[in-house]
């Protein structure tokens, strides 16, 4: 029996554990220092804002782990020796492995802004930033957020449901006009501003200020402006959390160097996840990818390698998913924020302002490349499957009522979806729509 | 807009503050003339000398008059069992009937202007209280603190809240007398309705329950408003209780017909075989009275099978039925206090098919003293023993105390999870031979749990939704909340063929790679 080891239980080191115990007898330890059991780090919002207890986010009851034999270990691993295959704890235990899995996740990033390091000064993404915003934000009146973009926005969104005054600096000239086209990045803007946020675009941080004992007095902007506030949100983005990686022998970079099976240069070593640098390309994917369900995807095809069935990192069409305060919003395929050359778009936007699609395709050979949907759902499993075909644009709007996902009674907009493409590309549908 | 909202707060606390202590304004004064024309001819000599000596005094409360009048009758008939004279017992309620009639004081004099004053203000109040988050919050799902609050997390407002429930149900179904002034406050709206009839402690619950179904039901309307689903469910609920439940059963009786809830079945109707009821429709109710009863059959024989096959358990569960129009307005505060653990779920599955049993065994025993013209079955007394039986612990203690009482404590579906075996009957067609299904969307889940927090059932519809499969529970009300609450556009009620409904898990991952059970 071999003794497979997993630093994480994120999501990602999770999903391997299970599907190792899946179709193998070996025996599993994960270990964690962030939460005695695994919880869904998505749902960290919605605790603060009292949507859900802490009990709540927890995919599996606590008795799960025992009655899948999966140990849990709650201590944090500070060293990595992979001469002798052991982990070195905070607490000075030693934990051996036959075969060791990273998936240490990220931390929210700093650029070394003078203030940082203040009190209330803080990013989201841990269990611990929970606690340490839960403390930062009691009896406070504003605070400023730094980062346009998925993080920041729930941060706002948590402050606001405590009647908490949110500045927002962002610096692109939209909110998170870096990934979103610019039509939909200005429906997202309106949408932050109509929820009483001051968001200032195209705005960077210079400095934090102290108030005298070490805590935040305000921060002062790229525009030289001074903004008082007593909490500091910093959301731009996320790094591979790695630094205790340093001396392991293992090849790092911004992440953990991973092959196709995400393989480290160690042979018994493997990380997924957040953490994790792929050292190939794969097409529509950036090389780290810090979203939930790659994690889940690479934590089901390490316990296939592991378990003696070696597969490979293909994760599909890109697809993704957020909600920005009321908005829903899902991505299939990529949809760049600016056309890139000989591809086509077409955008719709309802005249309500809360709805709106965009669809991306190949100017010459009229293959479908991407769509972003706001405040209508659409179903994962069709897109996929025309993303994989390779359909035309005129099929995927010919078939867009099929992938409608929204609830029954709901107003449907395929019809004017379809009409406004018509006028403006009439060459490009086919006959039996018209 | 907060200042009116504090406002209604508390012109709704203050009306019912008005209606908790107005159990406590009367005075009662039994008159002989009240005896002569409450008591029945028959007990009236036996009934005279013992009553004769209270005529005219005066009694400060409910409690001490009703609790007379009520041991005064029990002396009697302790002595007439004592020596065997089972034709002597009197089991007629005079403890309800007469403190009715003796009641003095200003419920009396000024009936109508309390009722104006109770449910006129406590009306204003809530709407002054809920209208104008239309203008404070956006449309969207705004679940914004319902664990930081006393009400919703099982907090001092909670456990206080469902202090007073619990015990409104036992005061209703076993103590009426206590409430007589309550049901005297609604006699003005009983008169409108039906001038010659009179109010008693059911058209008395009928009405506030009606009452809280309606304006709980504009809270969940305006909550929910960004969803077509939610508001057109909620409507359904709303026009079922105010119409068919409550309205048009008081005006069938005025119009001479036997009273009939046209939405109701069996078993949750569970006195529909009784022979009184069979009586009542098929030799005094006329031709209607014969269409009651086979309308009755015919729902639950016909009208189930084929509902929940095309729709689902839902067209009856979460749009029709009585209890469920409760729990999904006057309940949905509370939705997210169940119980999601697998241990409750087996215990949910013993409890709630064991209560569809009973009711079987308890229905065939009644109907079979109905045909026979017997009372008993296998020797075993059939109301004794399985009739009273299901009426006190299934129909009052399980359906109202612990149902609607424990609201604030487990949820508010307790009752229609644990307990109705009309939802057993409706889940076991849902399960087995139905199109209906929650279905989940590719690789979108993000497992963050506010589907299974507020399943109001308690399923745990994340586990479902975080490895793709379709959920097909039987539990399921199809209330839809999951998918509104979703943040990711995972989950759908949807009506589609019936194969591939326990298809393979379809969650989008890694290529080549598939799920295991």
């Amino acid at each position: 029996m071999s003794k497979i080891v997993i630093i994480g239980n994120g999501i990602a080191g999770v999903t391997a554990a299970r599907h190792i115990r899946k179709s193998s007898n070996d025996s599993i330890t994960i270990v964690s220092s962030e939460t005695e059991h695994f919880f869904s780090r998505t749902a960290l919002m919605y605790i603060f804002m009292g949507h859900m207890k802490f009990e709540n986010t927890k995919p599996y009851e606590d008795w799960f782990w025992k009655k899948n034999k999966i140990d849990l270990v709650y201590d944090h691993v500070n060293a990595v020796e992979t001469q002798n295959n052991t982990l070195i704890c905070r607490s000075g235990k030693k934990i051996t492995f036959d075969t060791l899995i990273l998936a240490t996740g990220s931390q929210p990033n700093k650029f070394g802004w003078p203030g940082q390091d203040l009190q209330c000064v803080q990013g989201l993404y841990s269990y611990q930033d929970l606690q340490l915003m839960e403390q930062n934000s009691k009896g406070i009146k504003k605070a400023v957020i730094v980062g346009g973009g998925l993080i920041g926005i729930e941060m706002a969104e948590m402050l606001l449901s405590r009647n908490i005054e949110v500045t927002f600096l962002v610096r692109e000239k939209e909110f998170w006009s870096n990934v979103l086209p610019m039509q939909e990045a200005k429906l997202i803007s309106d949408h932050v501003r109509s929820h009483h946020v001051d968001l200032r675009l195209e705005t960077e941080l210079l400095n934090i200020q102290d108030n005298g004992e070490g805590k935040v007095k305000g921060i002062v902007t790229s525009k030289n402006e001074s903004i008082e506030c007593q909490l500091v949100g910093l959301t731009v983005g996320v790094s591979p959390s790695i630094s205790f990686l340093k001396d392991s022998g293992i090849k790092i970079n911004r992440g953990v160097l991973v092959n196709e099976l995400m393989q480290t240069n160690i042979a018994n070593v493997y990380a997924i996840g957040d953490c994790v640098e792929r050292t190939y390309e794969l097409s529509g994917r950036r090389n780290i990818e810090q979203v939930w369900y790659t994690g889940r995807m690479m934590g089901e095809v390490v316990a296939q390698t592991i378990c003696g069935s070696p597969t490979k990192y293909e994760p599909g069409p890109w697809f993704n998913s957020a909600k920005f305060l009321d908005i829903e919003y899902q991505t299939y395929g990529n949809v760049s924020p600016q056309l890139k050359a000989n591809e086509s778009e077409f955008y719709w936007e309802h005249s309500g302002k809360k709805k709106a699609m965009h669809f991306i395709w190949d100017t010459s050979s009229q293959v479908f490349i991407g769509i972003n949907s706001f405040g209508i759902r659409l179903r994962h499993e069709k897109f996929d499957a025309w993303l994989r075909a390779k359909q035309s644009i005129s099929y995927v709007l010919e078939h867009l009522a099929e992938a409608n996902f929204d609830p029954e009674f709901f107003r449907r907009h395929e019809p004017e979806i379809i009409q406004a493409f018509e006028k403006q590309f009439p060459h490009l549908l086919s006959l039996s729509l018209k | 807009m907060q200042v009116a909202r504090i406002i209604g707060l508390n012109i709704f606390l203050a009306a019912l503050f008005l209606f908790l202590s107005l159990l406590f304004f009367s005075d009662y004064t039994l008159t002989k003339e009240i005896f002569q024309s409450k008591v029945k001819q028959e007990h009236q000599q036996r009934l005279l000398p013992v009553f004769e000596k209270i005529f005219d005094k005066t009694y400060p409360n409910t409690f001490v008059f009703a609790n007379e009048i009520k041991n005064t009758v029990e002396d009697l008939n302790v002595e007439a069992r004592n020596q065997q004279q089972w034709d002597q017992v009197i089991y007629d309620d005079y403890a309800g009937t007469l403190t009715k009639a003796s009641t003095q004081g200003i419920i009396v004099e000024y009936t109508l202007l309390l009722f104006i004053l109770i449910f006129g203000g406590g009306t204003l109040g809530a709407l002054l209280f809920i209208l104008p988050k239309i203008s404070i919050e956006a449309p969207g799902i705004k679940n914004n603190n319902i664990f930081h609050h006393a009400l919703n997390n099982r907090g001092w407002i909670g456990i206080l809240l469902g202090t007073l429930l619990i015990s409104f149900y036992i005061l209703l179904y076993f103590y009426d007398a206590y409430v007589t002034n309550w049901i005297i406050l609604v006699e003005p709206l009983k008169k409108l309705i039906n001038p010659n009839g009179d109010s008693s402690q059911w058209f008395l619950y009928g009405f506030l329950y009606t009452f809280a179904v309606i304006v709980m039901g504009i809270r969940m309307l305006i909550k929910y408003r960004h969803s077509n689903y939610q508001m057109v469910r909620t409507a359904s609920v709303m026009f079922f209780q105010l119409a068919i439940a409550f309205l048009l059963p008081e005006i069938l009786v005025r119009l001479n017909q036997p009273y009939f809830d046209f939405k109701n079945m069996w078993p949750l109707d569970y006195d529909f075989f009784d022979a009184w009821h069979i009586n009542m429709l098929t030799e005094s109710g006329g031709s209607v009275g014969l269409f009651m009863f086979v309308w009755g059959i015919t729902l639950f024989v016909v009208g189930v099978p084929v509902f929940v096959y095309f729709f689902g358990k839902r067209w009856y569960c979460s749009w029709v039925c009585g209890c469920g129009g409760l729990a999904e307005t006057a309940g949905d505060p509370f939705r997210q206090l169940s119980d999601k653990s697998l241990k409750a779920w087996k215990v949910e599955r013993w409890m709630v098919h064991a209560v569809l049993i009973f009711a079987i065994v308890m229905t065939g025993a009644v109907l079979y003293n109905f045909i026979t013209g017997t009372n008993s079955i296998f020797g075993i007394d059939t109301y004794t023993h399985l009739r009273k039986p299901y009426g006190f612990f299934v129909g009052a203690i399980f359906s109202g105390v612990v149902g609607t009482g424990f609201y604030p404590l487990m949820g508010n579906r307790v009752w229609c999870r644990f307990g109705c075996p009309l939802a057993a009957y409706l889940g076991f067609v849902q399960r087995f031979k139905s199109r209906f299904r929650i279905t989940t969307n590719g690789g979108q889940c993000i497992s963050c749990g506010n589907c299974s927090t507020y399943c109001e059932m308690g399923i745990d519809v994340r586990w479902y939704a975080q490895r793709g499969q379709n959920i097909v529970r039987s539990s399921c009300v199809g209330c839809g909340v999951c998918s509104s609450v979703c943040p990711r556009g995972v989950l759908n009620l949807e009506v589609k063929e019936e194969e591939g409904r326990f298809g393979k898990p379809i969650l989008i991952g890694n290529n080549g790679i598939k799920l295991q059970d």
